[in-house]
């Protein structure tokens, strides 16, 4: 008989011995998936901490998710406004500072981050010029950041994929420099679902702290709510921050 | 262009409408009848000044009074039993029903349409109708948790299709994916006889706290009005610009767009604002601004509450700053609410604005004159009893008969037509035959569709298209829920409006059933042609008729809706298509059952429940081979509450892995339908229905008996499934099993097709068309 799916995660239950980190979650007007990433860090077993855009406090988080949606509206141009919002100053400054503050951009995160410039690169229109929302194969191409220690080097993995303007593009001499340092986290397998340039759909910087990626790992975290395989691959990024946090693998 | 302005437009003011008799009014350009303008004119006792003609000819259209279906609608409100209202909190007249959930929670859904504004502007039109539903069940006090549309468009190939297709998917996508709302079904049919008329209807579900309702309603003298998010511009407006351009003031430009422009930024942040607002409890009565703007949502605030609301109209926030009094009052602009809120709660509900960077002007206060005042500059310009704009418009009774033909269609038969000769027998012309049903218009994949919507966002969508109903998790500690399913057939209501309409409640409530929920409530959006036309008139009546008195027997209330007519294309008017959307209740979303089996259901039985009849007129099949006569599928409600039974119980139970009803495209369909939910293939035979049923293979596939679905039972299942339905006296056959090493699906002594094969068929027709 099989009805055993799927499990419907109870986060109010006390957590693991790594139930003392925090990971901030970033909201800004037109923010849509900040509840989402929220559920995952809670099923991951860390503390959610909700951090509003016009807010200056970190709050003293470990670590930082800036979910997808339309900030702003995608107005001007994804990410364009958001990146001037007074708490991206500070996550910068974090990111950047020795202690090396873990930030995950998902989606309209990634591309925030790419507007900040803590990631290389932009994203345009997907090539077919339509929304996509699919579930969708990638291959991690980078297991040493904070945001991937979890993964085996080019394990394939399905999360989902949904986007408007999700082509990433740079320039030929960031691209090399991108493969050469190590720095493309993931890459889709098979069809390029929005004509990324090299296939990449995240990058991290130089340290490895920073992470960007177009498609949803916290749509894929519980069995029955995510991909129609199934898998709950996306919980994988939030376990990999935790492990990060403790001075596991890097 | 620049044109400078410099006339200030005349004030009709009270005082001038009453010295000044014999002005002429361009109430027939407003679309008033020389009846109704004289009914205000006498409730008024005096001409209605240039706002209150405006005000009135909105609030009176057939959108917003329901005047000629009024009469017939009455029957949803009674044709209910004590049970059927037993869990409804807020029933019809409201901006959406409210359905008890248990554990605390309710649930609030409605479907409407927004047709004419979609063909104009496919793109704005459909954006803009998720905008207003979505509004609609904000202004109840609840989350707004997903959407779905149920669409209808001209033949796929003809070249207008290009454009309403991109149009309104991109918009539907566009809009919705801006929100955070996942959508999670709906339906796609093409038939020429939408060309002209496409149907675009749009569901909004959300989920509420039963603290947190609220209702559209100005109580409390004394406390302050609102209005907030985006300003009022000069979009929506159709008939104002007549007032403008004919007889107040020539010197502006006149045409205004009548499609509204969405902001799905602007309405994501309302989302948000309001959900704070209610979180907080500073609004005692909301309304969001849909159609007919602020005539609407003052005179029905006002006359829902004390009666009585005076309102400065200099005060709203404009876009544009030469609108007349008359185009503020019937602007359409989105993403714009109206509150009312005690003079206590006014700086807390400030913050909350300043949080979101919201606009907002407090307009007036709620009065207990019984009288809508409003002013321009201090100057009435509107002095009415609100309930005189809001409930008590005309209503009619509209003449109508049975038409003529009706009985000639009904004698024209699929299988006594030329259209039903040569009918496929052998196995290679049953393959060719399944595999032109599922490439055809309305049975192919529709995920070119569905993949420009998110489906996943919000973390609680547990299933969606092309499972046969949406399934969204509202509590997250227990797996509450609810299921969605939208359905309608023009054909069949074409065919017999009363039965037509009663199946179109049949199939959403057995989807629902399908998957696992308990039916609980309805909600309809009726599409039909001109209520002037004779014809249509009897459609509507028997439609409504029918479906009210299949809601009794079904025991699920009808909790509100939409009508909308006028759909045709020239004169002819569209199939009458009643979309009956159907919300059932999940004690645990975990339970939900998938429309397809998966790899490790091999060796499942598959069994099909109910029986097969000689039934093909107005069937996919008959549409193919260009026919359209007869009289649909038997309508048999009984069968159908028995077969949600077993469904429902089988899910709770465990006994079944997979579940799929039938319905257009019969057996056929839904065996490859369930064969492509996962790619995992079938070894089936028609033997036992054809000796059960006395029908021939072409029949047993391709009819569209009603109250039957394919549920796939693991073997330790088997006896129990048998058990529990011989117990029920429900006819069950065993077609065969789940075979996941095939790769195909046989249908044996007939054919066998490979998955592949299927799916080039199914997946290739929308890719064809739309690229």
């Amino acid at each position: 008989m099989s009805t055993e799916l799927p499990l419907i995660g109870d986060y109010s239950a006390p957590t693991n011995e790594l139930s003392g980190a925090r990971v901030g979650v970033v909201t800004f007007p037109g923010t849509l998936d900040d509840r989402d990433a929220a559920r995952a860090v809670r099923a991951s077993g860390a503390e959610a901490v909700s951090l509003w855009h016009a807010d200056t406090d970190l709050q003293d988080v470990d670590a930082v998710v800036i979910p997808g949606g339309f900030s702003y509206g995608d107005y001007l141009r994804a990410g364009a406004i958001s990146r001037f919002a007074p708490m991206m100053a500070k996550i910068a400054d974090a990111a950047n500072s020795d202690a090396k503050l873990p930030v995950l951009g998902i989606c309209n995160g990634f591309q925030i981050l790419t507007e900040s410039h803590l990631l290389p690169g932009s994203m345009i229109k997907n090539d077919h010029l339509k929304f996509i929302c699919r579930d969708q194969l990638l291959r991690v191409e980078n297991n040493q950041t904070a945001w991937t220690n979890g993964f085996e080097a080019g394990q394939e993995i399905t999360i989902v994929l949904k986007n408007q303007d999700g082509q990433y593009v740079a320039d030929e001499k960031t691209l090399d420099e991108l493969e050469a340092e190590n720095r493309i986290a993931f890459s889709y397998v098979g069809w390029n679902p929005n004509g990324s340039r090299r296939s990449i759909a995240g990058v991290s910087n130089k340290a490895g702290n920073v992470v960007g990626l177009m498609p949803h790992p916290e749509h894929a975290i519980e069995v029955g709510f995510g991909p129609d395989a199934r898998g709950t691959d996306g919980l994988t990024f939030f376990t990999s921050v935790l492990t990060h946090l403790v001075g596991g693998k890097k | 262009m620049s044109q400078e302005v410099t006339k200030e437009f005349n004030i009709d003011t009270v005082d001038n409408a009453a010295g000044t008799p014999d002005v002429e009014l361009p109430w027939a350009e407003l679309g008033l009848k020389d009846n109704e303008f004289a009914e205000i004119v006498k409730i008024l006792g005096r001409r209605p000044t240039a706002a209150e003609l405006a005000m009135y000819s909105v609030m009176w259209s057939e959108h917003c009074s329901y005047k000629s279906t009024k009469n017939h609608l009455r029957q949803f409100g009674q044709k209910v039993t004590d049970e059927m209202k037993k869990d409804l909190m807020v029933g019809m007249g409201e901006n959406a029903g409210v359905t008890d959930l248990g554990d605390g929670w309710a649930v609030t859904f409605k479907i409407e349409s927004h047709n004419s504004p979609s063909y104009v502007e496919p793109y704005q039109g459909a954006a803009t109708g998720i905008g207003g539903i979505v509004r609609d069940i904000i202004s109840m006090g609840a989350r707004p948790i997903a959407v779905m549309d149920p669409l209808r468009f001209g033949a796929i190939d003809h070249e207008d299709s290009q454009r309403v297709v991109h149009g309104v998917v991109s918009g539907i996508g566009g809009y919705g994916n801006s929100l955070g709302l996942p959508n999670i079904g709906g339906e796609t049919v093409f038939d020429p006889i939408y060309q002209g008329n496409p149907l675009v209807n749009a569901l909004a579900v959300g989920a509420l706290r039963h603290e947190d309702l609220r209702l559209a309603n100005a109580s409390g003298v004394g406390n302050k009005v609102v209005l907030f998010g985006a300003r009022t511009g000069g979009d929506g407006i159709g008939g104002a610009s007549v007032l403008a351009s004919e007889s107040f003031d020539d010197t502006k430009p006149s045409k205004r767009p009548a499609v509204q422009v969405g902001d799905p930024f602007a309405e994501k942040v309302l989302i948000e604002c309001c959900l704070e607002l209610f979180k907080a409890s500073l609004v005692e009565g909301i309304q969001d601004l849909g159609a007919a703007g602020i005539s609407c949502a003052t005179s029905e605030l006002a006359s829902n509450g004390e009666g009585g609301m005076q309102v400065e109209l200099t005060d709203v926030l404009l876009r544009d700053s030469t609108l007349t009094p008359g185009e503020i009052l019937m602007s359409e602009s989105q993403e714009r609410m109206m509150a009312v809120v005690t003079p206590e709660n006014v700086d807390a509900f400030e913050a909350v604005m300043a949080k979101w960077n919201v606009e907002y002007s407090w307009l007036g206060e709620v009065t207990d004159t019984d009288r809508l005042i409003i002013t321009w500059k201090g100057e009435v310009i509107v002095d009415v009893d609100p309930k005189t704009v809001a409930h008590d418009g005309p209503v009619y009774d509209r003449p109508y008969a049975r038409p003529e033909w009706q009985d000639a269609l009904q004698a024209d038969t699929f299988k006594s037509s030329e259209a039903g000769k040569n009918l496929p027998a052998t196995g290679d012309e049953l393959k060719a035959a399944v595999l032109e049903l599922i490439a055809s218009p309305n049975m192919c994949d529709k995920s070119w569709i569905t993949n420009q919507y998110d489906r996943y966002v919000g973390g609680n969508t547990a299933l969606a298209a092309p499972d046969d109903s949406g399934v969204v998790r509202i509590d997250e500690s227990t797996g509450l829920g609810v299921a969605i399913a939208t359905d309608a057939n023009g054909r069949y209501t074409y065919l017999d409006p009363y039965a037509g309409a009663q199946l179109a409640l049949a199939e959403s409530y057995r989807n629902v059933a399908t998957s696992g929920a308990i039916p609980a409530a309805v909600s309809d959006c009726l599409n039909y042609g001109s209520p002037e036309n004779p014809d249509v008139m009897w459609q509507l009546a028997e439609g409504i008729r029918g479906l009210s008195d299949a809601c009794m027997v079904l025991g699920v209330p009808v909790t509100g809706g939409n009508v909308s007519l006028y759909n045709q294309t020239g004169d002819k008017p569209i199939h009458p298509t009643p979309v009956v959307a159907t919300l059932g209740k999940f004690d645990d979303v975990a339970r939900r059952t998938p429309s397809g089996w998966r790899e490790e259901a091999d060796g499942q039985a598959i069994y099909l429940i109910g029986t097969t009849k000689d039934e093909l007129d107005g069937s996919e099949f008959a549409n193919l081979r260009g026919h359209l006569g007869g009289v649909p599928p038997v309508v048999d409600l009984e069968a159908e509450k028995e077969l949600g039974a077993i469904l429902i119980n089988a899910s709770r139970d465990g006994m079944i892995d997979a579940a799929h009803d039938l319905s257009e495209g019969g057996l056929a369909a839904a065996l490859t339908e369930m064969v492509l939910r996962f790619g995992v293939g079938a070894r089936v035979a028609l033997d036992e229905i054809k000796e059960r049923d006395g029908v021939d293979s072409f029949t047993a596939l391709f009819s569209e008996t009603q109250a039957r679905a394919i549920v796939a039972v693991p073997r330790s299942e088997e006896v129990r499934f048998k058990d529990m339905t011989s117990a029920r006296g429900v006819t069950v056959a065993r077609l065969g099993i789940v075979d996941a090493q095939s790769g195909s699906l046989e249908v044996q002594g007939e054919f066998t097709a490979s998955v592949d094969e299927l799916r080039e068929a199914n997946e290739g027709t929308m890719k064809k068309y739309f690229g």
